[in-house]
């Protein structure tokens, strides 16, 4: 579903992504995980275009993205992404936020739109919640919205970029539930995280990554049995001991 | 296209456009900016003073001058300036007063209200642990101004105070209302003389252009460096 | 003072022959809110064309709007004005300068697009500062569900962007009606120079200034009222704009 190989990526003269090469299959769930500015924002940023890099592939559903023919808009709607601080747009209600793509996008009528909008709504918790604007909603509850306008969209993959780090600590579940109910439905998913429940509960592999590199790409049991490298090790000491 | 155009006329008249013009206009400038700037940080300290009145007095003449067009406050303080004049000298007739004394009133006068509102800000930006601190010390209520918060709120003002001088020196060229020979008036004078409109505009905005540029690529230097150093 | 009052003055009938003094005072009043509203609205435009320009990630783009925005704001509005209106005329092609010269209101004209350009470059700051002033993942977010640049824009950045600068905009808004006065150097007698004129038929100077002035606080005192209504009446529920 999603080849990466060889990815290099600079911001000017520093080297963000170092020789990144990984892939993902159609329904299975990776986590990626690593310190503070090691380019897990930017990895999962460079598999919809969001970013471009220098060096390297990506290849998505049969598509190349760095391929200047390709059509940027039509490959990133066909990825659900989801940030950290949610970026639900300020001025629409909530269920303008999921029509918004849907019809600008899609081209869905906005009935068509209203109707999927509604019935993810449903599906995150929040169908009362459609009138109201975003800056009414707690935190959480945001989160949700923004996973809904993601699947709105039909995505045949979803990234996730530190999705629950924003949250108040009572928050975090409900937005966890959405996801570990959604990984358990077959959704092809790349979740960068420091929830290492998470990981344990629906994670087939498990990524590590320092510096711009991808030190480790393990399956789940052997990522938490044994990481092979100090790096991952210390990481991996320093988070599960809070 | 320019055939018809005799640019040889600005060679002519650069000495009466730069060392009667040019000169009235910088003056004007630095003095109204200098003048602004007091009047204006007064204001300012009136209006955080915390006395009622003063405040309210403070408050309504930045309004007052802010909401008016500075053509019409030209035009008012031209008049206005001689009745002053004779209240302050206690003469039996309005004093004549010359162009220069007239603008450089209006512009301090107009100007104090803009530095005011920049110098407000200024002051606001400064952490409350400041007045305090100098107020522990047993500096008094002016001493802690003087010496602690004032000179902060200007430093950290200074661009933009700088920038608001510059856009006051490109508002004495509308002291043209009074047919008063400042920059754009001398190159006006000579335009409508020699009947060189095209040529004696087009000088006078590159020099303006060029002026303004450079000052205020100077102020975003001066930004940089600031931003730098914090 | 010896300067002998007549607040009566307004109700004279002034020597042009168009009314009292109050209508020629009234007169000027309509035709600098005109004037404002026309520049307003090409402030608006090109402001916000440029400002987009500024945010851009393209260089020349943002070099164009750079240029603009220096190119206007470096030049006295006075200076403008007389380049629109004594200067084109004579160096565009001999026929259309004929054509702008015998084109009647040419003062109101010339004053609409000069102070509308000038403002423009200043409105194009504001824009570019509300766009900036929007998180970096607003942007994102939108391309990220697949919204074209053009879409992000129009869609999700400028209306949060034009809801922020509304304070800011309402503040251009009135230099824009306080800039019409510099068009009377063009001979537009808006209402600084009708009571300019009143002073000059009348010799009433301070009556004259008093009623303008008034005239330009109620204006303002409108603007401002307005636009707070109209900031409320766009105001997103639950979400607190500035600090
Ligand atoms: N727009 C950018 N410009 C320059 N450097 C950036 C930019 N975005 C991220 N970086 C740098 O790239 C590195 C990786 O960033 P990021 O992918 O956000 O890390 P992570 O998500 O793992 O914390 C960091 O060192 C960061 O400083
Ligand atoms: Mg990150």
């Amino acid at each position: 579903m999603i080849e990466i190989s060889h990815v290099d990526k600079w911001y000017g003269g520093f080297q963000a992504l170092k020789d990144c090469t990984t892939s993902v299959a159609k329904g299975e769930v990776v986590v990626v995980c690593g310190p503070s500015g090691s380019g897990k924002s930017t990895l999962i940023k460079c598999v919809n275009a969001l970013e471009p890099f220098q060096s390297g592939q990506i290849i998505l559903d049969g598509i190349k993205v760095n391929d200047p023919k390709t059509d940027l808009p039509k490959l990133r709607a066909r990825v659900g992404m989801v940030f950290q601080h949610f970026e639900l747009f300020p001025h629409l209600k909530i269920i303008e936020n999921l029509c918004l793509a849907q019809e600008k996008v899609l081209g869905r009528s906005h009935d068509e739109a209203m109707a999927k909008g509604a019935k993810l709504l449903d599906r995150v918790g929040l169908k009362e919640q459609a009138r109201k604007y975003p800056a009414e909603l707690s935190g959480g509850q945001q989160q949700r919205v923004a996973i809904a306008r993601a699947l709105a969209m039909d995505p045949i993959a979803m990234m996730f970029d530190e999705p629950t780090s924003a949250l108040d600590p009572e928050m975090i579940s409900e937005v966890l539930d959405v996801m570990v109910d959604l990984a358990r439905e077959g959704m092809t998913m790349m979740v960068v995280t420091h929830e290492m429940g998470f990981a344990s509960k629906v994670a087939h592999r498990v990524i590590f990554m320092d510096k711009g590199e991808i030190v480790e790409d393990a399956r789940k049991t052997d990522f938490f049995g044994s990481p092979r490298s100090d790096r991952a090790q210390k990481f991996l000491s320093k988070i599960l001991s809070h | 296209m320019f055939a018809s155009f005799d640019f040889d006329v600005i060679g002519r008249s650069l000495g009466y456009l730069f060392f009667d013009g040019m000169t009235f206009t910088l003056t004007l400038t630095g003095l109204a900016a200098l003048g602004g700037l007091i009047f204006g940080t007064l204001l300012a300290l009136m209006r955080l003073s915390g006395l009622k009145l003063l405040g309210w007095i403070a408050g309504l003449y930045v309004d007052l001058m802010r909401s008016l067009p500075l053509v019409l406050v030209i035009f008012w303080f031209y008049f206005l300036v001689p009745y002053i004049g004779q209240w302050l000298t206690g003469s039996s007739r309005p004093i004549r007063v010359g162009a220069f004394t007239s603008s450089l009133v209006t512009f301090v006068m107009f100007e104090a209200a803009y530095f005011s509102e920049i110098m407000r800000a200024g002051i606001q930006s400064i952490s409350k642990g400041q007045p305090m601190a100098a107020q522990a010390l047993g500096l008094t209520y002016s001493q802690t101004m003087r010496y602690v918060v004032l000179p902060q709120a200007f430093r950290n003002m200074l661009p933009v105070l700088l920038t608001q001088t510059i856009v006051l020196f490109q508002d004495t060229s509308l002291v043209y209302v009074l047919s008063i020979p400042d920059f754009l008036g001398a190159a006006s004078k000579v335009a409508q003389r020699d009947g060189r409109l095209v040529e004696m505009y087009l000088f006078a905005a590159a020099v303006y252009f060029a002026i303004s540029c450079v000052a205020s690529f100077g102020v975003r230097r001066l930004q940089a460096r600031i931003a730098y150093v914090h | 003072m010896n300067y002998h009052w007549n607040w009566r003055i307004f109700w004279e009938p002034a020597p042009n022959g168009t009314g009292t003094y109050l209508d020629m005072l009234l007169s000027g009043l309509v035709l600098t809110i005109e004037t404002a509203i026309c520049a307003w609205i090409i402030a608006l435009v090109f402001g916000s064309v440029i400002g987009v320009l500024r945010t851009l990630p393209s260089k020349t783009a943002s070099r164009i709007g750079f240029g603009y925005v220096e190119f206007f704001r470096n030049l006295p509005l006075l200076v403008q004005l007389f380049i629109w209106f004594f200067v084109l005329p004579e160096i565009l092609p001999r026929s259309w300068g004929l054509w702008l010269k015998q084109m009647p209101n040419a003062p109101f004209y010339t004053a609409a697009i000069g102070i509308g350009l000038f403002m423009s470059a200043r409105v194009a700051e504001q824009t570019r500062a509300g766009i900036n002033s929007l998180p970096r993942g607003q942007k994102l977010a939108a391309t990220a569900l697949g919204l074209t640049t053009a879409q992000a824009y129009r869609y999700v950045l400028l209306p949060m962007a034009f809801r922020i600068i509304m304070p800011p905009l309402t503040s251009e808004f009135l230099s824009t009606i306080k800039n019409t006065s510099v068009a009377i150097t063009i001979g537009l007698i808006e209402l600084t120079g009708e009571a300019r004129a009143m002073q000059e038929f009348s010799f009433q100077v301070f009556e004259a200034f008093t009623a303008a002035t008034v005239l330009y606080l109620l204006v303002n005192i409108v603007v401002v009222t307005a636009m707070r209504l109209l900031e409320r009446a766009i105001a997103v529920p639950g979400y607190i704009t500035g600090k």
